[in-house]
C-alpha cells in the first residue's frame, strides 16, 4: 500500500528508486535548469575576475607606493578582505551596505560586487609578489634610459610580471570560481541555488549534488586547461 | 661636463662614500679603478641618481642634478648607463630593446628609431640579432646590445658599471672593443671596471678609490706605473 502511494503521488515505481533510475531521470529532465544556473556563476565569475584584476592590480601597486598613505590604505582594504570570510561578506554586503546606498539591491549585484572586492585582495598581494620577482635591474635600466617610475612599470615591469603571475591568477580564478556558490545564500540563481532548489523538490542527493559538482568541475578543469595553454604560450615567446 | 662636489653616501651604518670630488671634462674617458667595496659602482650610480646622494652636489652640464627641482628624467637621458648584468628587456627583442626609449620617451617615430637601432647594431655588429630575444645572446652579445640600447638615447655622457666583470673571459675582448671604439670617438665615458689593461690603454685618467675616497688620481702612466700612494700600490701589486 506504501509503495502504491509513492507510485501514485511521484509517478515512479519502487524500482525505479532502488536503481537511481528515478535520479538519472530527475537530473538529466533539469539539468538545462542547473546550466542556466551555472550560466549565471560563469557570469559572477567573470565580472568579478575583471573587476578584481583592476582592483588587484591598482591595490597591488598601492601596496609598494611610495607613499605611507597609499599603502595603509592598501593595507586596510587587503586585510579586511582576506582577513574575513567571503560569506560573512556577501551577507554583510547585500543585507548592510547596499540597502544604505540603493534600493532594493539585487542579489546579482551584490554577489558581483563583494567578490570583486574580494578576489582584487588576494590578487593585489599576486600582483605585488609578481612585480618584486622581476629583477630589480629591470627598473634600474628603465630609469637609467629616463622613462619616469610609471613608464617603467608599465613597458618594462608589468608585461614581464604578467608572466609569472598566470598560474596563481588561474588559481585564484578557480577559488573564485568555486566560492560563488556562497552567493546563494542571497538568492543570486546561480548553479548552487538551483541545484538546493531541485534537491528540496526530489532529495536525490547523489545525483542532484553528484550533477552539480561535476558541472563545477568541468567549469574549472576548462579553466585550468587556459591557463596551462596561456602559459605555455608565453613560455616560448 | 660632470661635477662631483663633496659627494656622501651611506647605508645605513655604513659609510660607503666619504666626500667625492671630481670634474670630468667634454670627451673624456675615466677609469676608476679599486677594490671591491669602496664605493667604486655606488659613485658612479650616484652620477645618474640610481642611488640617492646624502649631502654632496652633482652637477650635469651646470644643471645641478641633486637639486629636488630638477627633472631627474630629463638628465638620466643625457646620461647612458651600462650595467654588470646588462638588463636587457627579456621580454621585447634586441631592436626593441634599442628602440623603446627613443620611441616612448622621445616621442621618436618609430622608424627613424628603428634605422637609429639598426645603424647601432652594426656598430656593435649585431645586425643579424635585430630580431632575436635577449635571451638567446651570448653575455658579450647582450652587453654589446645594451650599450647600443644607451647610445639610442645619444647621451652626452656614458656611465659603464663593471661592464666586463660578468662574462666569460673569452668575450670580454668583444665588449671593451666596442667601448674602445666609443671612447675614439670622443664620447665621454666613466668607466668603472677591473680591466686594467683596458684602463691604461684607453683611458685619459684613471681614478683609483678606497674605502669611499679618491685616493689617487693621474694618468693611466702615472698611475700604472709610478704610484705614489701606499694604497694604490698595494691594490696594483696584488691585481697587476
Amino acid at each position: 500500500m506504501f509503495v502504491t502511494a509513492i507510485n501514485i503521488i511521484t509517478g515512479f515505481s519502487i524500482y525505479e528508486y532502488l536503481t537511481g533510475i528515478r535520479g538519472y531521470v530527475i537530473l538529466t529532465s533539469h539539468l538545462g535548469y542547473l546550466l542556466k544556473g551555472a550560466l549565471l556563476t560563469l557570469k559572477i565569475t567573470a565580472l568579478s575576475v575583471a573587476f578584481g584584476m583592476i582592483l588587484g592590480l591598482f591595490f597591488g601597486l598601492f601596496k609598494m607606493s611610495g607613499s605611507r598613505l597609499m599603502r595603509f590604505f592598501a593595507a586596510i582594504y587587503i586585510d579586511f578582505f582576506r582577513g574575513t570570510p567571503l560569506f560573512v561578506q556577501i551577507l554583510l554586503m547585500y543585507f548592510g551596505v547596499l540597502p544604505l546606498i540603493m534600493d532594493k539591491p539585487a542579489p546579482f549585484q551584490a554577489a558581483v560586487i563583494t567578490c570583486s572586492l574580494n578576489s582584487g585582495a588576494y590578487i593585489a598581494e599576486i600582483v605585488r609578489a609578481g612585480i618584486q620577482a622581476v629583477d630589480k635591474g629591470q627598473m634600474e635600466a628603465a630609469r637609467s634610459l629616463g622613462m619616469t617610475h610609471v613608464q617603467a612599470m608599465w613597458m618594462v615591469i608589468l608585461p614581464q610580471a604578467y608572466k609569472i603571475v598566470i598560474p596563481p591568477l588561474i588559481n585564484e580564478f578557480i577559488m573564485l570560481l568555486k566560492d560563488t556558490s556562497l552567493v546563494s545564500t542571497i538568492a543570486a540563481e546561480e548553479l548552487t541555488h538551483r541545484g538546493r532548489l531541485v534537491y528540496s523538490t526530489y532529495y536525490e542527493a547523489v545525483w542532484i549534488w553528484g550533477g552539480v559538482a561535476m558541472i563545477y568541475l568541468v567549469m574549472t578543469k576548462v579553466l585550468s586547461v587556459l591557463g596551462d595553454f596561456a602559459e605555455r604560450r608565453l613560455a616560448t615567446e | 661636463m660632470i661635477e662631483v662636489r663633496d659627494l656622501h653616501k651611506s647605508f645605513g651604518q655604513l659609510k660607503v662614500l666619504k666626500g667625492i670630488n671630481c670634474h670630468i671634462k667634454p670627451k673624456e674617458v675615466v677609469c676608476v679603478i679599486g677594490p671591491s667595496g669602496s664605493g667604486k659602482s655606488t659613485f658612479l650610480r650616484c652620477i645618474n641618481q640610481l642611488e640617492q646622494v646624502d649631502s654632496g652636489q652633482i652637477f650635469i652640464d651646470g644643471q645641478e642634478l641633486t637639486n629636488p627641482q630638477t627633472d631627474i628624467n630629463k638628465i638620466r637621458q643625457q646620461l647612458g648607463m651600462v650595467f654588470q648584468l646588462f638588463n636587457l628587456f627579456p621580454h621585447r627583442t634586441t631592436l626593441q630593446n634599442i628602440t623603446m626609449a627613443p620611441v616612448r620617451i622621445k616621442g621618436m617615430n618609430k622608424k627613424t628609431a628603428e634605422d637609429l637601432g639598426m645603424e647601432l647594431l652594426r656598430k656593435v655588429g649585431l645586425v643579424e640579432k635585430a630580431a632575436v630575444f635577449p635571451a638567446q645572446l651570448s653575455g658579450g652579445q647582450k652587453q654589446r646590445v645594451a650599450i647600443a640600447r644607451a647610445l639610442a638615447m645619444q647621451p652626452k655622457a656614458m656611465l659603464f658599471d663593471e661592464p666586463t666583470s660578468s662574462l666569460d673571459p673569452e668575450m670580454v675582448g668583444e665588449v671593451l672593443a666596442v667601448m674602445k671604439e666609443l671612447a675614439l670617438e670622443g664620447m665621454t665615458m666613466v668607466v668603472v671596471t677591473h680591466e686594467m689593461g683596458f684602463a691604461r690603454e684607453v683611458a685619459d685618467r684613471v681614478l683609483f678609490m678606497d674605502e669611499g675616497l679618491i685616493i689617487e688620481e693621474g694618468l693611466p702612466s702615472q698611475i700604472f706605473d709610478n704610484p705614489q700612494n701606499a694604497r694604490t700600490q698595494s691594490f696594483l701589486s696584488k691585481v697587476l
